[in-house]
């Protein structure tokens, strides 16, 4: 019992610690490699919760495609990093303000509320299959929105492709019956120069 | 076991660092972006927990749904941050102001 506690509170403070690295680093590849490690640590709180599916989701999804989207993205661009962090002295108070009197407010909330408060999860029923049931409900219950949200990775992927596509190219490409076709005169042209012209 | 609450609180802690990166960092957009993945990262922590607490699935379904809109919407997002970088040669959310009233 005591080990998940020990488990818990370390990833949830790595997890917070690189959450804050990703705000406050100055340079953004490092800040997408912060994300990565909160990913994993989240992924592993999921874990202790017996949503094991999920979590391993979140790593293949997340840090496998998206973040390296990301990435791919952050070291294309070339992005000049000095001018990126001018306003963070300046908004650093406010955002810290709104940021601490939101957290107040839902620790509040949640300490004072007696259905949740301290109450731990109760163990799966006999035989539960976690797997197993969120694919029969998704595939039943969940058909339609399952459907409509690949329609939506569809038109997410039409979309990204249409939004950077340049047109097509101009391409340099042979011709060999042309070249075969081609005749000595046609290539060489003799010019005559006469003197002093 | 760990309580529900530590989780909830975790998450509203993820939050609150989310939201203040979003007004610390408003000059870069891909830090920006990065803040809305880990917001949504928060919010999957909630479902995931109280499907958990709730032994019900649907929570989870959800969870689902919310990554795939979010993969989305990453894709779109990043897409339009590279066509505005051909355009401007910059990311700086101050030099996008071409529909300024």
């Amino acid at each position: 019992m005591e080990i998940l506690k020990i488990i818990f509170y370390t990833f949830s403070l790595v997890s917070i610690l690189s959450a804050s690295q990703v705000i406050l680093s100055r340079n953004p590849v490092k800040s997408v490699l912060s994300l990565v490690l909160c990913f994993f640590s989240t992924a592993i709180l999921w874990m202790l919760c017996e949503c094991e599916f999920l979590s391993i989701v979140l790593i293949l999804v997340y840090v496998g495609a998206v973040m390296v989207l990301f990435l791919f993205v952050i070291m294309m661009l070339d992005v000049k990093i000095s001018f990126l962090k001018e306003g963070l002295v300046k908004y650093l108070p406010l955002g810290i303000g709104v940021a601490i009197l939101f957290v107040l407010g839902i620790v509040y909330s949640i300490t004072y509320n007696t259905i949740i408060s301290c109450k731990t999860f109760s163990a799966y029923p006999e035989g539960y299959n976690n797997v197993k049931i969120l694919g029969e409900v998704l595939f039943t219950e969940y058909i339609y929105p399952f459907e409509i949200s690949g329609i939506i990775l569809l038109v997410a992927m039409i979309a990204a492709i249409s939004l950077t596509f340049r047109g097509t190219q101009v391409r340099k490409h042979q011709d060999v019956t042309e070249q075969i076709r081609v005749k000595a005169k046609e290539r060489v042209k003799l010019v005559d120069i006469k003197e002093n012209e | 076991m760990i309580a529900i609450s530590d989780y909830l609180t975790f998450s509203a802690i993820l939050f609150g660092i989310s939201i203040a990166g979003i007004f610390i960092n408003r000059k870069n957009l891909i830090v920006l972006l990065m803040c809305i993945e880990l917001m949504l990262l928060a919010i999957n922590t909630n479902f995931v927990v109280f499907s958990r607490s709730l032994i019900d699935v649907s929570g989870q379904i959800f969870v689902f749904f919310i990554l795939t809109v979010a993969a989305a919407e990453a894709a779109i997002g990043l897409a339009i941050l590279v066509i505005l970088f051909r355009k401007l040669n910059d990311i700086n959310t101050s030099e996008i102001n071409k529909l300024k009233g």
